[in-house]
């Protein structure tokens, strides 16, 4: 089975090449994604812990986020 | 009057897919970049993400904001890393025939100081939820140099049908 291709675009010369990745370059593309979904992952996570943190104060406190807000403004 | 000018030629990805989509040899000649993406992901999945990444530069030197939502819950992040995410695209299991539209607008592209640039994403797939968000991105490299490639990519592959358009941006 062929390696996955990449597309590339000379924009000098317009020309358009499918490119077969080589076995290091898939393995390298593999490695770079894991990395860049891991990252995505634990941000997205901060942020919802965040969101999540701030409602059970919110709730602690009895007050909505509007009035947090008008306190903090 | 500014005037857009499309560079080098569109892509719409083949049968086969692609793991990234690479602008290379991008001209100094113009003021800013404009990039106009419809992709999809082969992935045996609902939702992949697409990453930016310029020069080729895979150290961590790129940050993000975002914000996003898709009707039933909204979130923000930050980020630092070695490329950017810039949009949540659909894939196989997903609506079947439906991809995210992405545009990424990069201003002073050849300037020697840290390049911004902004995302307006949406994925829509006729289902119940579907994600858009604003994307703020900043390439800040140890040695600054003008943008002269970018590559796109998602988690797994792009699917046929998928495509890609540069612009150059001149402001006069």
């Amino acid at each position: 089975m062929p390696n996955p291709t990449r597309i590339e675009v000379n924009c000098t010369t317009g020309e358009v090449l499918e490119i077969e990745l080589t076995d290091a370059e898939v393995a390298d593309l593999a490695a770079q994604a894991e990395i860049a979904a891991a990252q995505k992952a634990e941000d997205d996570a901060i942020a919802a812990q965040r969101a999540t943190d701030k409602a059970a104060l919110l709730e602690r406190l009895g007050i909505t986020a509007d009035e947090a807000a008008l306190l903090l403004g | 009057m500014p005037t857009y000018t499309q560079i080098g030629s569109a892509v719409t990805v083949g049968a086969l897919g692609a793991a990234s989509i690479d602008f290379t040899s991008i001209p100094s000649t113009y003021t800013d970049l404009k990039i106009v993406v419809s992709p999809r992901s082969s992935a045996v999945a609902s939702l992949e993400d697409m990453y930016i990444r310029f020069n080729g530069s895979t150290a961590s030197v790129y940050t993000s904001r975002n914000i996003r939502g898709n009707g039933a819950s909204t979130s923000s992040a930050s980020s630092s890393g070695t490329s950017v995410y810039v949009a949540t695209i659909p894939a196989t299991t997903n609506t079947a025939s439906t991809f995210s539209n992405v545009e990424i607008y990069i201003p002073n592209y050849t300037s020697t100081t840290a390049k911004s640039f902004s995302v307006d994403m949406v994925q829509e797939s006729n289902g119940t939820t579907a994600w858009s968000g604003l994307i703020a991105g900043l390439w800040n490299p140890a040695v600054q140099a003008a943008i002269t490639s970018i590559s796109l990519f998602p988690d797994t592959n792009f699917s046929q049908y998928s495509t890609a358009y540069l612009y150059g941006v001149s402001n006069a």
